[in-house]
C-alpha cells in the first residue's frame, strides 16, 4: 500500500516536472516571439533617441570647400618630382609626358645592340617584337619610350646570360636620364633560394617590366607585371589554347592537381610540403620532384618522386603557387618539366593560384578574379573543399575565360611585349584609353585601338554585353577603277540597285581611275547622298576609315558587281545578326597543300569555303580602322604595289580577331565567277599570275600573323523559304531564285 | 537525477526489502526533487521578466547615456600604419573561416564616450550623424554578428570620420584600449576627411597599427593596394536636396565648374579657357553678397548672377572636380548625382571604389598639367558616349555613393569579395546599370570555339509506346556518320521497352533510360549517358530526315555551338489520326524558334533547362504536357541573346504569352535566314557535293 502511495506521488511528481517544463518551454516560446516582435526596436545598433540631434561629421562649407585651395599646384608637382623618386616612382612624377606629345605620340626606341654583346634567345625575341610594332622608331629624339640592347632578363648572377657592370653602362648612354621614360624586361632577378627582387643595378626611375613582381616592391601604376615565358616560347601566333570543347560536366580525371618542383630549401619550401597533405591520391594529387638546382640530392627526403606525363589536361583545377612563378632557372638547364603557370590556362586547366604577395601578370588590366581561382596560401587545406564547391556554370565559364586571356596577351612574346606596350599607353594618353571592359572581353584590347573610339558601342563585338543592336542601315563603299564614258556601264545599274535598299543611307564612291572624277551632274539622281573621294589610286585605300562613314555597317563594292536590292537586303538582316564577321556573296578557300608545304588558294567551287571576296560584302565599320592602322605598312604596301589581296588580307584580319569564318549569304548569280566564253579579253582578276600572286599572298600574310586565321565553314545562308516548294508570293525573296 | 528517479521507478522487486528503513531516504529524496522542481519551475517563470523590460525601456536611450572611459595618460599609443600592410600579412584571415554563404561577420563595438584624464572628450563632435548612419547600417545587414567570437571584422564606434574634429594622440589610445585591438588586426576605420593643415596628409593621422582604413581621399602613395579600400567623401547635400534623375543628352552648358575654393593658377587657367570657348563653359564661384550660413552653400555665382547649386549641375554635360587641399572632394557626389559626367583632375587621386569601379566609362581623368586643353580633349568624345557616361555617373551615385549605408555596405562587399575571391561580385554585377543588366547577355558559351567533329554527337529520342516507329527513327539515324550514342528515354511507366533482341542492330552504343514519370521535361534531362557537348534531340516519329540531312545539322551545330539548330518547316510530321503524311501549313519568311522535334544543341543547356530555369516554367510544360521545345527556345534566346539556326512555325500562342511573361521579355530574335550547304540547290554535279541528299525527298 505504501509502495503504491510512493509511485501515485513519484507519478505525479514527474507529470508536474513534465507539465512545467511543457510550461516553461511554450512560455520560453511565447517570450521568444514577443522579442521577435520588438525585435524591430532591439537592434544590435542602437536606434539613439537624439539621433537627429547628432552632429554632422563636418559642416557644408567646410565640404564644399574642399579643404580649400591649398599649396600652388606648380610648386607642389616640383616638391613631388624630387620626392618621389626610385622606389615611390608614380608616371606623374618619373615619367615625362612632354616626350610623347610628337607627331605621332606613341613611339618606342630600342638601344641598337652593341659589339660583344650576347643577347639570350627570349630578349632577342622581345627586341624583335619591339621592333615590328606599329610603335617602333629608329630615331630616338621623337622616341617617348626607350627599351634597352643589354639583355637584362637574367639578372641571377649564377647564370650564364648575366650580363655585368650593367649599371655603368648605362651610366654611360646620354639619354638615360636616370632611367625616366625606360622600360627595363627582367624574368629572373635575384637566385635560389630567396630570389630577391635586386636586379644587380640601379633602374632608377625606369618602368620595371617584371615576371614574378613581388607586391611590396611593385609601383602600382608604374612597374608592369608580365608572365614568364621560355626561350622556347613563340615569337608570333601561337598556340591556340587546348579547350576544344566545353563539356558539361567537365570530364576531366582529377579534380585538383599539383605538378610541379618541391624546394626542398628555401622559398615556397612550407607550403609544398603541406601540399603533401591534400593529395589523396583519387581526385587530388600532387606530383612533385625535388631535383632542382645542384644539390638536391643532400636534402632528399621519401617523398621526392617524380613524374614525366603531361597530366595538365587530366585535370580541372591546377593548383599553383607563388614562388611557382619563378618556375625555374630554365638557363641552367635543370628545367625537368616546361612548369610554368603560363602552361596551365593553355592547358584549359583553372588555374588554382595561391599567391599571396605576388603581383599576377598584367593585373594592372586584366580582372583575374574571373578567370582563376584566388586561394590564400595560409588556407591550403580549405583548397579542396572550395574547389569542390565551384559550379558547373562557373568551371564552364572560368574555363573560357583562362583561354580567352592566354590567346589574347601570353601566347606569343608579341602579344606578352604589345600588352606590355599598350599598357604604358594607356597610362600616358589616359583619357584615349581602354577601359577595363574592352581589356577582358572577347576579342581582348590588343585589337580594340581606342583612337577609333573608347564608346562600346562603337565596336562590333559588345553588341550582345551591352543589350543594344546594331544600326539600321549601311552606307555602300564602291571601289571605281574605269572611267565614266556611258550611262550604261554596270557601276550605273549598281548605284540604282543599292539606292534602292531601304537600308541604305549614303553610297561613297572611291574615285581610284586614272582619269579625274566626272561632274556631279553625271551621277544618276538618288535617294540617298552620294559622295565622291579621291582613293589616290591605291588598292588600299578602299579600306580606309573615311570620315564619311558614319553607319556601323559598311558595304563594300566592286563596280562592277551584279546584284539585286532584295539580295543586299538580304545580307544586311544576316549582317545584323553576325554583326563582327564578313558577311558576302563569293567565297574562296584556302588549303594547305603538304607537298609543297605552303598554303594554297583556291576559287574553285568546293563544299567549303574561308573567305569571302569584298567585292560584295558587309563588315562593321570598325574593320577598316583597323586594316589601316593594326596592320603594318609592309602588308599595305604590298596590297599597293600589286594591286591585289586587299581582300584576303581582310579576311585574314577578321578571322584572327574574331577566330570565326566570315558567312557567305544565297546569291543569285555566280557573280563574275565564271567569266563567259564571249569575253574574249580577260579581266585583269582571270589571269593565272594574278592567281599565283594571291597564293603567294596569302602565304605572306599567314607569315606575319604567325598562323593560319582563316576558319573553314561549310554552311551558306539562306533566305527561310529559299528554293522550297511553296507558292513564290509568300516568299519575301523571290527574286534571289530567278537565275 | 532523472536517471536516478527513473532507476527507482523501475524497481518494484526492491521496494519490499527496503521498509521503513529507507522511508526516510525516500521522504528526503521527494523533497529534493520537489524543491528542485519549484526551483526549475521558478526559474523558468521569473528571469525573463526581470531581465527583459529593463533591455526594452534601455533601447531608446541617448548618446550621452552610453558608459564614459577615461583614458590614462600613459596608455598605449599604436604604431603609425604600417604601408607595407596587405592582407596576406596584417590580416588574421583565420578569423573568417570557411562558410558555405561566404559571407564575412563583422563586430560593432559598443559606444563608449572617451575622455582624458581631465575629462575632456577625444573628439569635438563625438558621434556623429553620418556614422551613426553607417553603423545602424551594417547592424541591419546580414554582415552583422553580435558574437565577439564569431567575427571577421570589427568596426569601432569611435568616430574618425573628421580628422579635424580628433584629438589625434588621444583617439590613437582610444583605439588601444578596445578589447579585441590586437595590433589592430581586422579592424576598419571609417575616415572621410583626413590630414588637417597646413600640408593635408592624404590617409588618416591617427596612429592605427594594422587596422584597415578605408579613407576618402588617398593618393598612390598612402594607398595601400588590396588592403585599404577607397571610398568617397559622403555629401550631406544629396540626403536635403532630391535631384531627379535626368534623361542623358545634351545640356545648356558643355562644362561647368562649380568649386568654390580652386587655386588661383586653375582658376586664371579656367579663366582661360572660359575666353576661348564663351557660352559652352560656365565659371560658378562663391556668392560674395549674400549672407553666410545654409544658403550660401546652395548657392552659386557668376558675375553677379545667383544660381541654385546643385541643381544648375544638371545643366552641365561635363562639370570639373579638381583637388584642393585635400584629394577627395564631396562635389564629386554632387556631380555624379546630377548625372554630370565629372571631369577629374588631382593627380594620384585613387578614385573611390578604384579596385571595383571602372571610372572610364563614369568620368574622364586629366592630369593637372592638362588643364588647358581639358576642352579639346572633353570635345573628342563622342556624343552617344556621353550619354552612356551621364547614365553612367548617376547609376554610380545610387548605388554606392547616394548615403552612407551604400558606401558603408559597398566598402564590406569590397573586403568581402577578397577574403572569397572564388564567389567575388563580377565587373559587370558592379558597373553594369539595371537597365544594362536587363537587356545585356551573358552568354555561357562565350568562346568562340568550332569544336572537332569527333567525338560526334548524342541522339535522345523521346518515345512513349510508338515502338515501329521508334525503331524506324534509330534504324535512319544510325546511318549518320557522326552518331556517337542513341540514347532512348522511355517515357512510358506501365509498359516496358521491348527485349534487347528486337532492337534494330545499330553500329554505335545504344541505351534505354526508363523514366520515374511520364514528363516532356525528361527529354532534357541532362543524363550522364550523354558524353559529347553535342545532343541531337528526335521525336519518334520522325523519320523522314536524311542521314546527309541530319549529317549537315551536326556540321552546322559545330559552327554554332551555342545555339539551337533546328530543321525547317519542311520537316514531315505522322498524322495519327488522319493516317498520314501531314504538311505544316505555315510558311513565314521568319524564323525566331527551331522545334526541338529534331535539333541539335549544346548539352550545357541541358543543364539550364533542368536546374535553372526561371520561374514555374518547367511545372508548367509537364503540367500541360506541351511546349516544351518553345521553353527550350525561349531559355536559350534568353541566356545567349541569339537567334536559333532555322525554324518550324507551328506554335501555340498560349505558351508564347505565359513564357514570355515569366522572362519578363520577349528574348527571341527574329532572323530571315537559315543554313544551307555551300552548294545547296545550285547547278554543280551532285556527285561532288558534301551533302547532296538535302532536300531530296
Amino acid at each position: 500500500m505504501q509502495a503504491r502511495k510512493k509511485y501515485v506521488l513519484l507519478g505525479l511528481c514527474t507529470c508536474c516536472w513534465l507539465l512545467l517544463f511543457y510550461w516553461g518551454g511554450l512560455q520560453e516560446r511565447l517570450l521568444a516571439l514577443l522579442t521577435r516582435r520588438r525585435g524591430e526596436v532591439v537592434r544590435p545598433w542602437p536606434d539613439w533617441l537624439d539621433r537627429a540631434l547628432l552632429p554632422g561629421y563636418a559642416e557644408n562649407a567646410e565640404l564644399q570647400n574642399g579643404g580649400g585651395p591649398g599649396e600652388s599646384p606648380r610648386q607642389r608637382r616640383q616638391a613631388w618630382a624630387s620626392i618621389y623618386k626610385n622606389s615611390h616612382c608614380r608616371m606623374d612624377t618619373c615619367f615625362d609626358f612632354g616626350r610623347c606629345r610628337g607627331r605621332d605620340g606613341f613611339r618606342v626606341y630600342v638601344y641598337p645592340p652593341e659589339k660583344g654583346d650576347r643577347v639570350s634567345e627570349s630578349y632577342r625575341k622581345i627586341l624583335a617584337s619591339v621592333a615590328e610594332s606599329r610603335y617602333y622608331t629608329s630615331d630616338p629624339r621623337e622616341a617617348c619610350l626607350f627599351v634597352l640592347g643589354i639583355d637584362t632578363l637574367d639578372r641571377d648572377q649564377l647564370s650564364t646570360q648575366f650580363v655585368p657592370n650593367v649599371d655603368e653602362r648605362i651610366r654611360g648612354y646620354p639619354l638615360w636620364n636616370d632611367g625616366r621614360n625606360h622600360v627595363i624586361f627582367n624574368l629572373y632577378s635575384g637566385t635560389w633560394p630567396n630570389y630577391t627582387e635586386d636586379l644587380g643595378f640601379n633602374v632608377g626611375q625606369a618602368i620595371l617590366a617584371k615576371a614574378s613582381l613581388n607586391t611590396e616592391h611593385f609601383r602600382p601604376g608604374f612597374d608592369v607585371s608580365i608572365p614568364l615565358f621560355s626561350k622556347d616560347h613563340p615569337q608570333k601566333g601561337g598556340e591556340r589554347g587546348w579547350l576544344l570543347r566545353n563539356t558539361v560536366p567537365p570530364r576531366r580525371k582529377y579534380l585538383l592537381m599539383f605538378k610541379g618542383k618541391r624546394y626542398l630549401t628555401g622559398i615556397g619550401s612550407d607550403t609544398r610540403n603541406a601540399l603533401h597533405h591534400i593529395h589523396n591520391g583519387k581526385d587530388i594529387v600532387s606530383l612533385t620532384t625535388c631535383k632542382h638546382g645542384k644539390d638536391w640530392e643532400k636534402h632528399k627526403d621519401a617523398r621526392c618522386d617524380h613524374d614525366n606525363q603531361d597530366l595538365w589536361e587530366l585535370c580541372r583545377f591546377c593548383l599553383q603557387q607563388s614562388s611557382d612563378l619563378h618556375a625555374a632557372d630554365a638557363n641552367n638547364g635543370v628545367c625537368l618539366f616546361p612548369v610554368s603557370f603560363w602552361h596551365v590556362p593553355q592547358a584549359a586547366c583553372i588555374p588554382v593560384l595561391l599567391s599571396n604577395g605576388w603581383e599576377l601578370p598584367f593585373s594592372d588590366v586584366i580582372q583575374w578574379n574571373q578567370a582563376v581561382i584566388e586561394g590564400d596560401e595560409r588556407l591550403l587545406l580549405q583548397v579542396p573543399s572550395t574547389v569542390r564547391a565551384v559550379g558547373v556554370d562557373r568551371v564552364l565559364a572560368l574555363r573560357q575565360r583562362t583561354q580567352m586571356l592566354w590567346e589574347a596577351y601570353f601566347s606569343s612574346v608579341d602579344k606578352i611585349v604589345l600588352t606590355t606596350l599598350e599598357i604604358i599607353k594607356d597610362r600616358v594618353y589616359a583619357h584615349i584609353s581602354r577601359n577595363k571592359f574592352m581589356w577582358n572581353a572577347l576579342p581582348g584590347g590588343l585589337v580594340v585601338l581606342p583612337e577609333y573610339s573608347t564608346h562600346l558601342a562603337h565596336y562590333p563585338f559588345y553588341y550582345l554585353n551591352l543589350g543594344i543592336s546594331p544600326g539600321q542601315e549601311f552606307t555602300a563603299v564602291i571601289h571605281a577603277v574605269s572611267p565614266l564614258v556611258s550611262q550604261s556601264q554596270p557601276i550605273m545599274k549598281l548605284l540604282q540597285v543599292v539606292s534602292k535598299s531601304k537600308y541604305c543611307s549614303q553610297i561613297i564612291i572611291l574615285w581610284n581611275s586614272e582619269k579625274p572624277p566626272p561632274h556631279r551632274s553625271k551621277w544618276p539622281p538618288m535617294p540617298v547622298p552620294l559622295v565622291v573621294t579621291d582613293g589616290r589610286r591605291k588598292t588600299s585605300s578602299r579600306f580606309l576609315p573615311h570620315v564619311t562613314i558614319e553607319t556601323e555597317a559598311v558595304l563594300s563594292l566592286d563596280e562592277d558587281t551584279v546584284l539585286l536590292t532584295s539580295e543586299v537586303n538580304f545580307a544586311f538582316h544576316v549582317w545584323q545578326s553576325f554583326p563582327e564577321r564578313i558577311v558576302g556573296y563569293p567565297p574562296r578557300s584556302h588549303f594547305w597543300d603538304p607537298v609543297k608545304k605552303i598554303w594554297g588558294y583556291t576559287s574553285k567551287w568546293t563544299n567549303e569555303y574561308s573567305i569571302v571576296l569584298t567585292g560584295a560584302a558587309f563588315y562593321h565599320r570598325y574593320y577598316h580602322y583597323l586594316f589601316s592602322h593594326y596592320l603594318p605598312p609592309s602588308l599595305r604596301a604590298l596590297v599597293d604595289r600589286t594591286s591585289n589581296c586587299e581582300d584576303i588580307l581582310m579576311n585574314f584580319l577578321v578571322s584572327s580577331v574574331t577566330h570565326l569564318p566570315p558567312i557567305k549569304v544565297a546569291q543569285r548569280k555566280q557573280y563574275k565567277d565564271m567569266p563567259g566564253p564571249q569575253s574574249t579579253n580577260m579581266a585583269p582578276w582571270a589571269t593565272p599570275e594574278h592567281f599565283n600572286q594571291r597564293q603567294d599572298c596569302v602565304n605572306t600574310f599567314a607569315s606575319w600573323f604567325g598562323y593560319m586565321p582563316l576558319v573553314h565553314s561549310q554552311l551558306r545562308l539562306d533566305p527561310v523559304l529559299f528554293k522550297d516548294h511553296v507558292s513564290v508570293l509568300r516568299k519575301k525573296y523571290k527574286d534571289l531564285e530567278r537565275a | 537525477m532523472c536517471a536516478s528517479v527513473k532507476y527507482s521507478s523501475r524497481g518494484p522487486a526492491l521496494i519490499p526489502r527496503m521498509k521503513t528503513k529507507h522511508r526516510i531516504y525516500y521522504i528526503t529524496l521527494f523533497s529534493v526533487v520537489l524543491l528542485g522542481l519549484i526551483a526549475t519551475g521558478m526559474f523558468q517563470f521569473w528571469p525573463h521578466s526581470i531581465e527583459s523590460s529593463p533591455e526594452w525601456t534601455l533601447d531608446r536611450r541617448s548618446v550621452h547615456d552610453a558608459p564614459l572611459v577615461k583614458l590614462p595618460v600613459s596608455s598605449p599609443i599604436p604604431e603609425r600604419g604600417d604601408l607595407s600592410c596587405r592582407m596576406h600579412t596584417c590580416f588574421d584571415v583565420y578569423r573568417c573561416g570557411y562558410n558555405p554563404k561566404n559571407r564575412i561577420k563583422v563586430y560593432i563595438y559598443p559606444l563608449q564616450r572617451f575622455v582624458d584624464e581631465v575629462g575632456v572628450p577625444i573628439s569635438s563632435t563625438g558621434l556623429s550623424r553620418e556614422y551613426n548612419d553607417l553603423l545602424s547600417a551594417i547592424s541591419d545587414s546580414d554582415f552583422y554578428t553580435d558574437d565577439v567570437t564569431r567575427a571577421c571584422l570589427f568596426v569601432p564606434s569611435i568616430d574618425v570620420l573628421n580628422q579635424n574634429s580628433l584629438r589625434i594622440r588621444e583617439t590613437a589610445q582610444a583605439l588601444a584600449m578596445l578589447p579585441r585591438w590586437d595590433k589592430g588586426m581586422n579592424h576598419l576605420l571609417f575616415n572621410m576627411l583626413p590630414g588637417g593643415p597646413p600640408d593635408y596628409n592624404t590617409a588618416l593621422d591617427v596612429p592605427r597599427d594594422r587596422a584597415l582604413l578605408a579613407g576618402g581621399g588617398f593618393s598612390t602613395w598612402t594607398y595601400r593596394q588590396g588592403y585599404d579600400v577607397s571610398i568617397p567623401v559622403y555629401s550631406p547635400l544629396s540626403a536635403e536636396v532630391d535631384l531627379p534623375e535626368k534623361q542623358p543628352g545634351p545640356r545648356r552648358y558643355f562644362i561647368l565648374s562649380s568649386q568654390t575654393a580652386i587655386h588661383r593658377e586653375y582658376r586664371t587657367e579656367l579663366e582661360r579657357l572660359k575666353e576661348e570657348n564663351g557660352e559652352a563653359l560656365l565659371l560658378l564661384d562663391k556668392c560674395s553678397n549674400l549672407s553666410q550660413g545654409m544658403a550660401s552653400a546652395r548657392k552659386r555665382c557668376y558675375k553677379g548672377q545667383v544660381y541654385d547649386y546643385p541643381q544648375i549641375l544638371q545643366e552641365s554635360s561635363f562639370c570639373v572636380v579638381l583637388r584642393g587641399a585635400r584629394l577627395g572632394q564631396a562635389t564629386l557626389s554632387d556631380v555624379l548625382q546630377a548625372g554630370c559626367v565629372p571631369v577629374i583632375m588631382a593627380d594620384s587621386y585613387i578614385l573611390p571604389f578604384s579596385e571595383v569601379l571602372d571610372w572610364k566609362r563614369a568620368s574622364v581623368v586629366i592630369p593637372e598639367e592638362k588643364l588647358p586643353e581639358m576642352y579639346t580633349i572633353l570635345k573628342s568624345i563622342p556624343h552617344r558616349q556621353v550619354e552612356e557616361m551621364q547614365r553612367q555617373a548617376r547609376w554610380f551615385w545610387e548605388a554606392y555613393f547616394r548615403s552612407m549605408k551604400a558606401i558603408g555596405l559597398t566598402t564590406l562587399q569590397i573586403i568581402n569579395d577578397r577574403i572569397y575571391p572564388y564567389a567575388a561580385r563580377t565587373y559587370e554585377e558592379w558597373n553594369n546599370p539595371p537597365v544594362v543588366k536587363w537587356s545585356s547577355v551573358s552568354n555561357p558559351l562565350f568562346l568562340p570555339l568550332i569544336p572537332p567533329r569527333s567525338p560526334g554527337f548524342t541522339a535522345v529520342v523521346l518515345t512513349y509506346d510508338r515502338v515501329e516507329s521508334l525503331f524506324r527513327v534509330i534504324t535512319e539515324i544510325s546511318k549518320v556518320p557522326s552518331l556517337a550514342k542513341l540514347l532512348v528515354v522511355w517515357n512510358n511507366q506501365n509498359k516496358s521497352p521491348p527485349e534487347e533482341s528486337l532492337w534494330p542492330k545499330i553500329a554505335v552504343p545504344l541505351r534505354v533510360v526508363r523514366t520515374k514519370e511520364n514528363k516532356l521535361s525528361n527529354r532534357f534531362f541532362p543524363f550522364d549517358e550523354i558524353e559529347t557537348e553535342a545532343v541531337l534531340a528526335i521525336d519518334d516519329d520522325i523519320i523522314m530526315l536524311t542521314s546527309d540531312e541530319l549529317q549537315f545539322g551536326y556540321e552546322v551545330w559545330r559552327e554554332f555551338p551555342d545555339r539551337l539548330v533546328g530543321y525547317p518547316g519542311r520537316l514531315h510530321l505522322w498524322d495519327h489520326e488522319m493516317g498520314k503524311w501531314k504538311y505544316e501549313s505555315e510558311w513565314t519568311n521568319e524564323v525566331s524558334m527551331v522545334l526541338t522535334g529534331a535539333a541539335f544543341y549544346h548539352k550545357y543547356f541541358n543543364y539550364l533547362y533542368t536546374y535553372k530555369m526561371p520561374g514555374d516554367i518547367k511545372n508548367w510544360v509537364d503540367a500541360h504536357m506541351n511546349c516544351e521545345d518553345i521553353a527550350m527556345n525561349f531559355l536559350v534566346a534568353n541566356i545567349t541573346g541569339k537567334a536559333p539556326i532555322k525554324v518550324c512555325i507551328s506554335y501555340l500562342l498560349a505558351c508564347i504569352n505565359k513564357f514570355a511573361s515569366v522572362f519578363g521579355t520577349m528574348p527571341l530574335k527574329v532572323v530571315e535566314h537559315r543554313a544551307d550547304p555551300v552548294l545547296y540547290k545550285d547547278d554543280f554535279p551532285e556527285k561532288l557535293k558534301s551533302f547532296p541528299n538535302i532536300g531530296s525527298l
